[in-house]
């Protein structure tokens, strides 16, 4: 079976990216630039901006000199190969095998896809016309090679079909910049005449080499189909999903359990083919009223235990109302991460321990939020607040040692309150003080140890920090926010010793 | 003399059998003791901290809980192996993570839980006794109802994770199916060779209740990170202020 491809070649590509998101700017000339060198030199221009001459490789300064009003924006790189790569997924709706050609040109090997369009005439229509109402200024060639077909989207108007067998007359007129050649070897083809593909196509092979390099014949070969030119397709991503219909709705906890397990175990299947786990997942329920349900959950970590998930959903379940009945579940892993394989885990005699404790997490952080769970460790900070941070993962570990050295009260109210305090100055503790309206005679005192604020991280007064001892023998941590001076300093209370 | 010596080892053997069969199996668990538990541990049966049992420990004011956090972080310290993990739950957590370190307890290994409401916590503190992962959950929360109380001991008897409730000013003092409850408070302390200022964590702790053991009282401190018995003859009398201004 001979193979056919067809080239689609995107001629304003970013520029019609642009205007679909900013309709204003369709009929405005524009051109996108990138500083380069210490000039802003044009990358891309859109058809109007083309149509009075500005051209890629351009200076602005050049163009605006050419057309006053065009208008000018920041060529995005990233933002040209995202495109080409999400048109090229979108095209395999045409054909399993859709390759990208960057900068802007897609690469279809249609071969043996084009009857099921009633031919090769109305499948090709059918492409470009769907992709002109987006918007993009496509223009398409077919031929048995890619070469030929890339020929014919660049340097033919029109969209080109190229019979089978009719390569060679197809290619003859054509510049040889259309064989996809470097410009030095362009350059000296120019420069000993040969304009068309047809003054040096049955010059001797070894004659050719000799002078144009073997890329030369290499292209050649690729157009004329005597080399096979290999393409490398595009992969779409499979999204993690599972789906369910069912053929009478589905009205009951029991089977919506049934369900929802045998879903679980699928999607579990294949995250474990691909070691992964999930973090996020979706259940969606479509309901014969067209009404649509949904629960969601969420692990501390990646996760492809069937119990465990089902487990998480089973506290989410009781909000789903079935009412008539459900007709279709789609149960989608929103959030995948590496997650590997239980071997590697084996060789830790914890392993186990570590996986039970991570679902005991979930199971919590499902019911009172994710937001409650905190673990801490040291951080190197004096500041009594900022001695410690929240841990972002359960396996973190601590960079430094937590320090015992200095006392530390049991508990740290989060805000310091305010005291009243009857005390000796300048620098003595309180002999008495009045905490939520209960009196405290100090008996012993230690202190003070002062803590001055990190001027880096916030503004504010040191802290003069004594440890005292009331009558009845509790332990408080109190401060003096300031000196005695100028101004009446306050104090507070901050802890509680054991 | 010797028939007599057999009979007292034969009450002894079987002392201990109907021990490990009230704790349903568990006993195998406890075979090391706690150590520096000191003068308590004679109040335990068997001599010997219960684990895989829920504790109550009752406190009024913010000393008092300061004091009952400290013993109790004393007392984890010793369950907990060097690798252990630990849960604390409570709605108005305060716990200081730093001062745990001072208790023989590593930081990063007591993960904490802050839910809003009551009944959250509840469960949560349910939840996590029924993980076998763990080796301590403590629960800071108000008022235990029988039933409530009843429930987290059947889910400790199954897990074998030993439980810390600190009710923490509660209305009343009711029945709960705990096996122990502790009532903590500050005691003066007393520095070295008589320096002024503070010394060491000192507390009375109350025994009041305690399944087949013997109730007591006594005065602890916490020093080099063991729980040091005080006699009574060294125990700081409150001082009486003289006033030294005004």
């Amino acid at each position: 079976m001979p193979r056919r491809f067809v080239v689609i070649w995107f001629r304003f590509l970013e520029a019609d990216r642009v205007v679909r998101r900013r309709a204003e700017l369709k009929e405005v000339p524009f051109a996108m630039a990138l500083p380069q060198h210490g000039r802003m030199v044009v990358k891309s221009v859109n058809a109007v901006a083309y149509k009075h001459g500005v051209r890629a490789g351009m200076v602005v300064a050049d163009c605006r000199a050419i057309l006053p009003s065009l208008q000018v924006l920041d060529h995005d790189n990233d933002l040209v190969a995202t495109t080409l790569l999400a048109m090229g997924e979108w095209c395999i709706r045409y054909t399993p095998v859709v390759a990208a050609d960057p900068p802007d040109g897609l690469i279809l090997d249609i071969s043996g896809c084009a009857h099921l369009w009633g031919g090769e005439v109305p499948y090709l229509k059918e492409i470009l016309s769907r992709l002109r109402a987006f918007g993009y200024h496509a223009n398409a060639g077919m031929a048995d090679t890619v070469g030929a077909a890339w020929a014919m989207a660049h340097f033919v108007p029109g969209d080109v079909i190229v019979a089978t067998g009719q390569l060679t007359e197809a290619l003859m007129p054509l510049p040889p910049d259309a064989l996809r050649l470097p410009a030095d070897v362009l350059s000296k083809l120019h420069k000993l005449g040969l304009y068309e593909i047809r003054s040096f196509m049955a010059m001797p092979r070894r004659a050719l080499a000799r002078r144009f390099g073997e890329i030369l014949l290499m292209r050649l070969d690729q157009a004329l189909g005597q080399a096979i030119e290999p393409i490398c397709p595009i992969k779409p991503v499979v999204p993690h999903q599972v789906r369910k219909p069912c053929l009478d709705p589905v009205r009951t906890a029991a089977g919506l359990e049934h369900i929802l397990r045998s879903m679980l175990e699928e999607l579990c299947r294949r995250l474990a083919n691909e070691d992964a786990g999930l973090r996020n997942c979706v259940l969606t329920c479509y309901r014969v009223d067209r009404d649509v349900q949904q629960v969601k959950i969420g692990t501390s970590r990646p996760s492809r235990d069937v119990p465990h998930l089902y487990k998480l959903f089973e506290q989410e379940i009781c909000n789903i109302e079935p009412d008539l009945g459900i007709e279709l579940f789609l149960l989608e892993a929103t959030i995948v991460e590496a997650l590997s394989p239980e071997q590697e885990a084996l060789w830790s005699t914890k392993a186990n321990t570590d996986k039970e404790l991570s679902e005991l997490i979930d199971r919590v952080a499902g019911k009172v939020g994710s937001d409650t769970i905190k673990r801490y460790l040291p951080d190197e900070h004096y500041w009594p607040e900022r001695s410690v941070r929240i841990a972002g993962s359960l396996n973190e570990k601590p960079v430094t040692i937590w320090r015992k050295d200095i006392p530390r009260p049991v508990c740290l109210l989060p805000v310091p309150e305010v005291i009243d305090v009857t005390v000796p100055i300048p620098d003595y503790p309180p002999m008495l003080f009045r905490y939520k309206g209960e009196l405290h005679q100090v008996v012993k005192a230690d202190g003070p140890e002062r803590i001055e604020q990190e001027w880096w991280i916030a503004d504010g007064l040191q802290r003069d920090y004594y440890c005292v001892e009331d009558e009845q023998g509790s332990r408080f941590w109190l401060f003096r926010s300031g000196h005695y001076g100028s101004t009446e300093p306050k104090w507070f209370m901050h802890g509680f010793f054991a | 003399m010797e028939p007599l010596l057999k009979k007292e080892d034969i009450v002894k053997a079987l002392q201990k059998e109907v021990l490990s069969m009230q704790r349903g199996g568990a006993a195998t668990l406890n075979e090391q003791s706690v150590t520096g538990l000191g003068a308590i541990e004679d109040a335990f049966p068997g001599k010997e901290f219960p684990r895989a049992a829920v504790h109550e420990f009752i406190s009024y004011d913010m000393g008092a809980a300061a004091a009952t956090n400290g013993f109790m972080m004393g007392v984890a310290g010793k369950l907990m192996p060097a690798s252990g993990v630990c849960v604390w739950v409570g709605a108005k957590r305060t716990v200081y993570p730093v001062a745990l370190a001072q208790f023989g307890i590593t930081p990063d290994r007591v993960i904490f839980i802050d839910p809003p409401r009551k009944k959250d916590v509840l469960w949560t503190i349910e939840e996590a006794l029924k993980c076998d992962a763990l080796q301590l959950v403590v629960g800071e929360i108000g008022e235990l109802s029988f039933m409530e109380s009843r429930r987290l001991q059947l889910a400790v008897e199954r897990s074998s994770v030993t439980g810390f409730i600190h009710r923490r000013n509660p209305r009343t003092e009711n029945t709960v199916a705990c096996v122990s409850r502790w009532k903590i408070t500050p005691a003066m302390s007393m520095a070295d060779d008589g320096m002024p200022g503070l010394g060491m964590p000192r507390w009375h702790v109350q025994l009041q209740k305690v399944r087949n053991g013997k109730p007591g009282s006594w005065v602890l401190e916490w020093r080099n990170g063991m729980m040091c018995y005080v006699p009574k003859t060294i125990i700081a009398l409150p001082e009486i202020h003289t006033r030294k201004t005004g």
